[in-house]
C-alpha cells in the first residue's frame, strides 16, 4: 500500500509506466493492428512520413510499413527483454546464493568465475557467441543472459552474506531446517527488492543489447526487430531517413521508460535513500 | 615489498582472465554447430571435403580433445591467433594493423566522456535543485537510454549531411596524401564524431555516477566543519568533496573500460573506421570465425591490461588502498 504510494509520487515513474504500458499494448495488438506481415510490402515504396495517411511513419526500399515493422519490432524487443533478464537473474541468484550462503572456498570459486565474466568485454562476447551459434532468438536470448547476469551474481551474494548471520536465520538453522531450505524460504524473501531494481534496469540494457547485435545484422531473420530495420536502413540514410529515425525514437524511448520505473521501484523499495536524491 | 606482492597478485589475476578467455575460444569452436574444421576455414555447412579433410590434420582435430587444448594454448600464447582463410592472412597481423584505430578512438572517447562526465556531475551536485541541474540529469537520462550506433547515424545525418561540418566515414580523406601536420589535422577532423558518439553514453553514466558520488561525500562531517569554518563553497567543492568524490568514479571508468572497447564495435561500423571493431564486423559478414574469436581474445587482453594499469594507479593516488582489495 506504503509502496504503492511512494511510487505513484514519482513523476518520473508513472510517465515510464504509462509509456510501457502503451508500447506493451502496441506489441499485443500488432497483428490485429497490422494483419499483413511486416516483411510484406504493402504501400509505395519509399513514401515518406505523413505522405500517405494509410502509412503515417513511411515505407521503405520494398514499400513495407515502418508503422508495421515498429510494432512488430516491439514484442520481439520486450520478449528479448523480459526473457533473457529472467535467465540472467536464475542464474545470478543460483550462483550468488550459493556463494553468500556457504562463503569459504565455494565462495571464492564461484566469485573468480563471477569476475571473470565481468571483465571480459559484454558486447563483444555477446556477438561472438550469437555468430557462431548461428543468429536465433534462442541463441540471442541465451546470448544476453550469459553476459549479464555477473552483477546480479555480486549482489546477491552481499544480502546473502549480510543475511546469513541474522538471528532469524541462525533460529531456522537451530531448528533444523536444510540449507536449501533457508535460502529459498528465510533468506531469499528478504533480499527480493533490490534484486527486482536490478532487474528492472537489465531488462533495458538487454533491449539496448539486442538492438544493437541485430543492427549487426545478428538478428534473427523471422522476426522484424527495430535494430534490424536501423541496420538495413543505414546505406539510405541521405535518401531516406524516416527509416532509422522512427525505429531509434521506439528504442530510446522503450528503454527510457523501463530505466525511470527502475529508477522509480528504486526510490519507492529503498525510502530511506530518498535523501540522497534530492 | 608489498608493492611487488600487489604487482605480482593483480598479474596472475590479468594472465588468468586471458588464460580463460583462450579457453572458452577453443570450446566455441568445438560447441559451434558443424565441424570444427569447417568452423576454422569459415566454411559454411558443405565445403570443399578434402580442404577440410587436410584442415582437420593440420589442427590436430583427430586428436584427443585436451592435445587439441594443449596445442592451441600453445599457439595463442606464441602470438599465433590462427590463419583467416577469408583473407590469406595470418589473424595476428590482420589485428595488428588495426588496433592502434581503435585504441586511438577508445582512448579519446573515454577521455572526452570522462572530463565531460564529470564537469557535468560536478555542476550538477554543486546547483543541485536548480534548472541547470534538471537540464544535465535530464540529459544524461536520455542519453543513458540511447543505442550507441542510432546516435551515431543521427550524428551523421546532421552534422555530415545536413550541415556539411564533419566527415561521415573513414579515418583521413583518402587520396588526400595529407603529411606531418596537416594529416594530424585531417585524422582530428575525421575522430569527432565517432568520439563524440561513441563517448555521449558513458558521459551520461559518469555524470550520474559524478553527482551521486558527490552528493553523498557533501553530507559528511569533514565538509560541514569546512562550510563551518567559513571556507569560500567553490574551494569547499574543489578541495574537499571533489577530491574524496572522484576517486569511485575512477574506478567504475576502469571496470566500464570493457564496455567502451564493446561499442567501438558499432561506431566504427557506423563510420568505417579501421579497427579492430570494424574487423569483427567484416568478420561477422563473412563468416570469417578465426578472426572473430582473434577480436575477442583481443578485446579481452586489451582490457584486463586497462584495468591492471588502473589498479596501479589507483594505489598511487590514493595510497590507504591495500593488497586485498
Amino acid at each position: 500500500m506504503s509502496f504503492l504510494r511512494r511510487y505513484a509520487q514519482n513523476v518520473g515513474a508513472l510517465i515510464g509506466l504509462a509509456i510501457l504500458v502503451v508500447v506493451v499494448l502496441v506489441a499485443l495488438a500488432a497483428p490485429v493492428l497490422y494483419p499483413v506481415s511486416p516483411w510484406q510490402g504493402v504501400g509505395e515504396p519509399l513514401l515518406g512520413p505523413f505522405e500517405d495517411p494509410a502509412y503515417p511513419l513511411g515505407t521503405d526500399l520494398l514499400g513495407r510499413d515502418i508503422a508495421a515493422g515498429i510494432a512488430y519490432g516491439a514484442r520481439v524487443s520486450l520478449l528479448i527483454g523480459i526473457i533473457s533478464t529472467a535467465v540472467a537473474v536464475v542464474i545470478g541468484v543460483a550462483l550468488g546464493a550459493l556463494a553468500g550462503f556457504y562463503g569459504g572456498r565455494v565462495d571464492d570459486m564461484l566469485m573468480r568465475f563471477t569476475e571473470f565474466f565481468q571483465t571480459i568485454p559484454a558486447f563483444a562476447m555477446a556477438v561472438v557467441l550469437v555468430a557462431i551459434f548461428s543468429p536465433n532468438i534462442t541463441s540471442i536470448t541465451l546470448a544476453i543472459a550469459v553476459v549479464s547476469w555477473p552483477p546480479v551474481a555480486r549482489l546477491v551474494r552481499g544480502e546473502f552474506l549480510s543475511l546469513r548471520s541474522r538471528e532469524f536465520v541462525q533460529a531456522a538453522v537451530v531448528v533444523g531446517q536444510t540449507g536449501p531450505r533457508i535460502m529459498a524460504t528465510q533468506i531469499l524473501p528478504n533480499a527480493i527488492s533490490p534484486i527486482i531494481v536490478t532487474a528492472s534496469l537489465m531488462v533495458a540494457t538487454a533491449i539496448l543489447t539486442e538492438s544493437s547485435l541485430s543492427f549487426l545484422g545478428l538478428g534473427d531473420r523471422n522476426m522484424m526487430s527495430w535494430g534490424f530495420m536501423i541496420g538495413a536502413a543505414r546505406t539510405m540514410l541521405r535518401e531516406a531517413w524516416w527509416l532509422s529515425v522512427f525505429p531509434g525514437v521506439a528504442i530510446l524511448v522503450t528503454v527510457l521508460a523501463i530505466n525511470l520505473i527502475g529508477e522509480g521501484l528504486n526510490d519507492a523499495m529503498n525510502p530511506h535513500l530518498r535523501g540522497r536524491k534530492g | 615489498m608489498k608493492t611487488l606482492e600487489f604487482l605480482i597478485q593483480r598479474l596472475a589475476k590479468a594472465a588468468f582472465v586471458v588464460l580463460g578467455v583462450v579457453i572458452l575460444n577453443f570450446l566455441l569452436i568445438q560447441l559451434a554447430p558443424g565441424d570444427p574444421a569447417a568452423v576454422l576455414a569459415g566454411e559454411a555447412g558443405a565445403g570443399d571435403e578434402q580442404f577440410i579433410a587436410q584442415l582437420r590434420a593440420q589442427f590436430g582435430l583427430d586428436q584427443p580433445l585436451y592435445v587439441q587444448l594443449l596445442s592451441y594454448l600453445q599457439n595463442v600464447l606464441s602470438g599465433d591467433l590462427g590463419y583467416s582463410y577469408r583473407n590469406q592472412v595470418p589473424v595476428a597481423d590482420l589485428i595488428m594493423e588495426r588496433l592502434p584505430a581503435t585504441l586511438l578512438l577508445t582512448g579519446s572517447a573515454f577521455l572526452f566522456s570522462l572530463v565531460l562526465g564529470i564537469v557535468l556531475g560536478v555542476l550538477a551536485a554543486y546547483k543541485r535543485g536548480s534548472l541547470g541541474d534538471s537540464l544535465i540529469m535530464t540529459g544524461a537520462l536520455i542519453f543513458y537510454a540511447t543505442p550507441l550506433f542510432w546516435v551515431a547515424l543521427m550524428a551523421v545525418l546532421v552534422f555530415s549531411i545536413h550541415l556539411d561540418w564533419l566527415p561521415p566515414f573513414d579515418m583521413e580523406s583518402i587520396g588526400a596524401g595529407y603529411t606531418g601536420w596537416a594529416r594530424v589535422m585531417d585524422i582530428a577532423h575525421h575522430l569527432v564524431l565517432p568520439t563524440v558518439t561513441l563517448g555521449l553514453f558513458f558521459t551520461a553514466v559518469y555524470t550520474r555516477l559524478t553527482r551521486a558520488s558527490m552528493l553523498e561525500v557533501m553530507n559528511l562531517d569533514f565538509v560541514k566543519t569546512a562550510r563551518a569554518k567559513g571556507v569560500p563553497k567553490g574551494r569547499i567543492i574543489r578541495r574537499h568533496v571533489l577530491r574524496n568524490a572522484i576517486l569511485p568514479v575512477f574506478t567504475f571508468a576502469s571496470v566500464q573500460a570493457g564496455q567502451l572497447v564493446g561499442g567501438a564495435v558499432l561506431t566504427e561500423t557506423v563510420f568505417a573506421w579501421p579497427g579492430i571493431g570494424r574487423l569483427m564486423f567484416d568478420a561477422l559478414m563473412q563468416r570469417d570465425y578465426p578472426v572473430l574469436l582473434g577480436v575477442f581474445l583481443v578485446t579481452a587482453a586489451v582490457v584486463v591490461l586497462v584495468n591492471l594499469v588502473a589498479d596501479l594507479l589507483y594505489r598511487f593516488v590514493d595510497p590507504r588502498i591495500e593488497t586485498a582489495g
